[in-house]
């Protein structure tokens, strides 16, 4: 039982000759994350809400702008109320709107949008966010001083009207509506980094790269970027519901997502605007997007959770 | 701590002035002015009421003017709603939103820290995952479908528990009557209370696994007692940080919640003043808007020093 | 002898994490009598601790206890919550480690004293409160009266320890369990501290189970000792027969692995003594540390954190420096390896002031400048293989390596610090601490420097590992002729390396000699002190020993005439006269002191 060798401090290590793969901390925050079952269940349901998107405007036979005058405002085929159900043919699954779109399809094709929207514009919130908030928070002194005052300025401005300043000025198109809805949520992102990289930045691994001869840029990309990527990550799972309903708030008003297209935003709005005469049109659409902002909560808690377990 | 609250407003002046300056240039780059929906008019009668209110002049002229009027606390009139300055615009709505927001907050506030609490204390197992699930909510489904919907369970459907009629008006305002503000105000409330108790409950969460906690416990202290005493200060404080803006933009309206149910706040300015290019109401609301951020930062501060000795004023 | 007060039999405690289920006690049976001191030693991962929270209930979330657990003979061991905590804070008491994290930080320190009275014995406020003011005298602390207002952040450690102590001891408990209580303490606080406790349990006649893992602390003050080893007991008996006549092997390894004072004929042996005539490397001059303090609205005051350093070092030679907390010893290693800027005095390297050095000149320097540090885990990337972590120097240092050369530098490096090559994709939280200091050491030593420091690179390691990495240190040493700054806290440690030894007090020098001089012709006080204050694994001597005790706590760095503690007859009332510093004066060959009384 010599206690002095130093290769028995770990038997378990030594028990393959080969050197093998260690087990990073993303790989262990993996596990854990699949053992919650919230989280998990959320991402097998996002799956499919994306799959449908991406998939079922194939499958069926209608395009999501055709418009037919015969089926105005029907019920689907089971809805309880059979008054509502119109007998001219074809079967609409969600039912249709009121100039006879097909809502299956439309719901479908609005998730498109507005997924596609929630993650560019995390995206662009992202990149911009974390650059910015890595670059104030390493560099700090009067740098960090001056930045975090313009983040400060912009946090006072009403998001509402600094967003429809900027579809004004720039016209209406989607391109933009990512670009503006992005440059907003960066500011939050960019306070995160910032703190984030200010307790990196004393940490001792830090100064032991310095005492290395490492370089300032090559420090904040390899070894604070890398070490802020846990909270940033959990943060972008939850910035994505955000702009979602960002969107669908604009949409609401009129300035998100113009015809042909439609995202879940437009859907609800006019769902909202038939709600008595055909509820369907608002429970489908805000159905689909609620389920998919509890999952992406549910992801991002299970994401924070996993990657700082609290055991205790 | 008095000097260091002056010190901080002091210090809070230029960023409004920047926000000011900002705002007023962002507003001349949008195209278009706010006489442009109007008839089309003969050219000299434009020119007249282009002069009138100033916008024939250069841009930084404009700015000028705007702040020399401003320092006389003088908002100018509102370019689209006739016979009405924006102050009066302002004095008017304000107190209708102010009222709203504070009681959304309260509300979000005791059910979001219960809530909370409830899972933070039952971490994991059903009642945690049960209190989060009922919280979010708020933040899964938008406010523009929670108010129909209410208002469709509330006064359409004329909902009757119990023997009890719980119809409530769909709009209007009625002076703010009680009975007009509960719709508007759960409405409000919803996505803030699922924002508090998430972060009450992570909070929360750390807490109870500090050492000190565990010292209490070792002291035999019973459980309310180490609660209220020992847990409760440390996991409100990052509450603290986030209520300041996040009052902020509550007491400055909903532009959903007034326009669903008909309520004369302030919201509605911010989406349509901007629509409409009336730019000083547009300027009035920023600069209330910015105003109300600040003062509330600086309050959440002071408050958070207040509460948390190891936090000092200097600096 | 009567019967015991605590009766723990066949207790076992397990964990379930994440990484499947941890065994942290193993069925362990123990008695505790009236008023005796039980020691419980172990190193990290024994157990120790986790079988005192199971005995109270303090378990998290995720242990499950089984076993019997008696107290005056009544089970305690399941005991409902109400139930517990009757016997919780006023029969059975605990202290922690850490007492900053351990105690309430926005309640003032009396309120979280008078708690426990209040609680338990319904005392009302006014009555309690003196209670606490008498309880913190009795636990040695100046100004009671102030202090019970204060917040936990507004005391130094040994206060705060000392409060936690007053907090325990309040209701007059039966049995007090003190869990590593001054392990995160300066040594000659600790020994303040380890007297206090004495005191108490001879006056209040309580018995006491006193945590550690430093033999010394339990040499002085345990009456039976028990040796536990990954939750296991695998020693028990009188505390003279654990120190004199140690039977398991463990146990052994314990005692002998602890640095002694005395002189160790090993180490001698191992040692290589630089060459007569070796060059001079570095020359430091009156080095000085400032930073800048905010202490009220717009007032700064500079905190001398190094106060005016000066010392030579020849090739081949080992510096050892040793101080308490806030003497500066850390940020002097980092102003001499430029990580931290100098506000007056030079550092000389090779005969060229380091100072004036551009950037990129500094930087290929660093290849001979370098430095391990205290925490094996914190100062590794987590993020980075050890691999990674080890190679990065090399990489950057040597640029025109091939990546083959590396590879090959990078396992021969391992193998040297007595890492198996293997583990070279592993992740720092996957190896141990000893594991990871080697990685450390591993990482400073592949660009072949001249000059390395070590700061506090053993302190935060077991004793037994502690020993393996200063033996690794040494033969590297030996092999590659190297000269070395080894910083600590830890005397005894640094007479093990070092050729010459500079104490320091609130940065700056107190005492300089060669290491023999030092340890058995100290001459001053504050080096007398810290002498006697370390712990020695020898019960008699601890208890024969006459502590030199420096009586309160380490003066504030900020005030200006700190300094003239040990030479009160200076003291003038001008907090800015330049008289404040003592100066170096030489008493014999080598030997500098700073003036005292």
């Amino acid at each position: 039982m010599s206690l002095i060798s130093p290769n028995m401090e770990n038997t378990a290590a030594m028990e393959s000759a080969q050197a093998m793969r260690g087990r990073s901390l993303w790989m262990d925050a993996r596990r854990r994350l699949f053992r919650n079952k919230a989280a998990v269940v959320s991402m097998i349901l996002l799956a499919t809400v994306t799959l449908l998107a991406i998939f079922a405007p194939l499958l069926s036979q209608y395009s999501f702008d055709s418009q037919d005058w015969n089926v105005i405002s029907c019920a689907p085929g089971w809805w309880p109320d059979t008054t509502a159900i119109c007998n001219a043919g074809g079967t609409h699954w969600f039912g249709t709107d009121s100039v006879g779109r097909d809502l299956f399809v439309r719901v479908l094709y609005g998730a498109r949008v507005s997924l596609a929207v929630g993650l560019t514009a995390t995206l662009v919130s992202l990149l911009i966010g974390v650059l910015y908030g890595a670059i104030a928070g390493y560099v700090g002194g009067t740098l960090d001083e001056i930045m975090m005052r313009v983040v400060d300025v912009l946090y006072s401005l009403p998001f509402i009207f600094f967003v429809i300043i900027l579809m004004v000025i720039f016209h209406r198109s989607i391109f933009l509506l990512f670009l503006a809805i992005g440059a907003v949520e960066w500011l939050t992102m960019s306070r995160i980094v910032r703190s984030q990289t200010l307790s990196i930045k004393r940490m001792e691994y830090i100064e032991a790269a310095r005492a290395g001869g490492v370089g300032p840029l090559a420090i904040i990309l390899r070894h604070v970027i890398p070490n802020l990527l846990g909270p940033v990550v959990v943060y972008v799972t939850l910035t994505i519901p955000n702009v979602i309903l960002a969107e669908s708030f604009l949409s609401f008003l009129g300035l998100g997502v113009q015809e042909p297209l439609t995202s879940w935003g437009v859907l609800i709005g006019e769902g909202a605007n038939q709600m008595e005469i055909a509820p369907w049109m608002l429970i489908f659409p805000a159905l689909f997007m609620g389920v998919t902002l509890f999952c992406f909560n549910f992801i991002g808690d299970g994401l924070r959770d996993a990657l700082d377990p609290k055991d205790r | 701590m008095l000097s260091y609250a002056i010190r901080r407003f002091l210090g809070a002046l230029p960023t409004l002035l920047i926000i000011i300056t900002f705002a007023f240039f962002m507003m001349q780059l949008a195209p278009g002015g706010p006489f442009d929906s109007n008839r089309h008019l003969p050219p000299e009668i434009e020119h007249n009421v282009a002069a009138a209110y100033n916008l024939d002049k250069p841009v930084y002229i404009q700015y000028a003017l705007y702040l020399e009027k401003l320092a006389h606390f003088d908002l100018g009139p509102s370019y689209k709603t006739k016979d009405f300055t924006v102050s009066e615009l302002i004095a008017a709505g304000l107190p209708v939103s102010a009222r709203l927001g504070l009681a959304a907050m309260i509300l979000a506030i005791v059910f979001g820290i219960s809530l909370g609490l409830v899972a933070a204390l039952n971490q994991n197992k059903a009642s945690d995952y049960g209190a989060m699930a009922l919280a979010m909510i708020g933040l899964a489904i938008p406010t523009f479908v929670t108010a129909p919907i209410l208002q469709l369970i509330f006064g359409v459907y004329r909902v009757q528990v119990l023997g009890a009629d719980l119809t409530l008006p769909v709009a209007g305002w009625h002076g703010g009557a009680l009975r007009n503000m509960i719709l508007p105000v759960i409405v409000l409330a919803l996505p803030q209370i699922a924002i508090v108790s998430r972060l009450v409950r992570g909070s929360t969460i750390e807490v109870l696994r500090s050492n000190y906690v565990r010292t209490a416990r070792a002291k035999g202290l019973p459980t309310h007692r180490i609660l209220l005493r020992h847990v409760l200060r440390a996991s409100l404080l990052p509450l603290v940080g986030y209520l300041g803006p996040a009052v902020a933009g509550l007491l400055t309206g909903s532009l959903v919640v007034e326009q669903i149910f008909g309520i004369p706040g302030i919201g509605r300015y911010f989406v349509n003043a901007a629509l409409n290019r009336d730019y000083t109401l547009m300027m009035g609301v920023i600069i209330v808007y910015a105003t109300f951020i600040i003062l509330l930062n600086l309050a959440a501060d002071l408050l958070y020093a207040v509460l948390d000795p190891r936090v000092s004023f200097k600096r | 002898m009567g019967e015991p007060i605590f009766s723990v039999r066949n207790l076992d405690v397990r964990f379930s994490t994440h990484d499947g289920e941890v065994h942290a006690v193993k069925n362990v049976s123990f008695d505790v009598a009236e008023g005796e001191c039980l020691g419980v030693v172990g190193e990290s991962g024994s157990g120790k601790s986790q079988l005192f929270l199971a005995t109270l209930g303090l378990l998290t979330r995720n242990g499950r206890v089984t076993g019997s657990v008696k107290y005056r003979g009544e089970e305690i061991l399941g005991l409902s919550q109400k139930k517990l905590n009757r016997i919780r804070g006023s029969r059975i008491t605990m202290i922690f480690q850490d007492p900053l994290s351990s105690l309430t930080p926005h309640m003032t320190i009396g309120a979280q004293i008078m708690e426990g009275l209040r609680v338990h014995h319904h005392i009302p406020r006014g009555e309690a409160e003196k209670r606490a003011i008498e309880v913190l005298e009795l636990a040695r602390i100046s100004d009671a009266r102030q202090r019970v207002r204060q917040y936990p952040h507004e005391l130094s450690g040994g206060m705060r320890q000392r409060a936690m102590i007053a907090m325990a001891t309040i209701c007059n408990p039966d049995l007090l369990i003190a869990d590593e209580p001054t392990t995160a303490l300066d040594v000659t606080v600790q020994a303040q501290i380890l007297e206090i406790m004495r005191e108490l349990k001879a006056t209040l006649k309580t018995s006491v189970v006193m945590i550690s893992h430093d033999m010394g602390v339990i040499a002085g003050i345990a009456d039976r000792v028990q040796v536990m080893r990954e939750g296991e007991i695998v020693e028990f008996g009188p505390v003279e027969d654990i120190f004199y006549r140690p039977r398991h092997a463990y146990t052994k390894v314990l005692i002998d692995a602890m640095p002694r004072l005395g002189s160790d004929a090993e180490a001698e042996a191992a040692r290589t003594e630089p060459t007569r005539d070796a060059p001079e490397l570095l020359e430091v001059a009156d080095l000085e540390v400032q930073f800048p303090v905010i202490v009220a609205p717009w007032v700064t005051k500079p905190l001398r954190a190094v106060d005016g350093v000066s010392f030579t070092l020849r090739e081949g030679e080992t510096l050892g420096v040793v101080g308490e907390s806030g003497c500066g010893k850390s940020t002097l290693a980092r102003a001499i390896l430029q990580l931290v800027p100098a506000s007056a005095g030079s550092v000389v390297w090779l005969g060229r002031a380091l100072d004036s050095y551009g950037r990129d000149d500094m930087r290929k320097l660093r290849k001979e400048l370098q430095i391990v540090f205290q925490d094996p885990l914190a100062s590794l990337d987590p993020r980075r293989t050890v691999g990674q972590s080890i190679a990065e120097p090399l990489r950057t240092l040597w640029p025109g390596l091939s990546s083959t050369e590396v590879s090959a530098r990078l396992k021969a490096m391992m193998t040297r610090v007595g890492l198996d090559p293997t583990l070279i994709n592993r992740y720092p939280h996957e190896l141990s601490s000893g594991q990871n200091q080697r990685v450390g050491v591993a990482r400073a030593m592949i660009v072949e420097p001249q000059l390395v420091v070590c700061d506090e690179a053993v302190s935060a390691l077991d004793v037994s590992i502690q020993a393996q990495i200063v033996k690794l240190i040494r033969e590297l040493q030996a092999q590659t002729g190297m000269t070395l700054i080894f910083i600590s806290h830890d005397l005894a440690v640094v007479r093990q390396l070092a050729h010459r030894v500079m104490v320091l007090y609130l940065g700056r020098v107190v005492e300089f000699a060669d290491r023999n001089a030092i340890y058995t012709d100290p001459r001053h006080p504050y080096t007398k002190a810290l002498i006697a204050a370390v712990p020695v694994p020898d019960p008699k001597t601890e208890r024969a020993k006459q502590c030199l005790k420096l009586v309160g706590d380490l003066p504030s760095p900020l005030d200006t005439r700190a300094q003239l503690i040990f030479l009160k007859s200076r003291l003038v009332d001008d907090p800015n006269a330049k008289l404040n510093r003592p100066k170096l004066i030489q008493v014999a060959p080598g030997h500098l002191v700073a003036e005292h009384d």
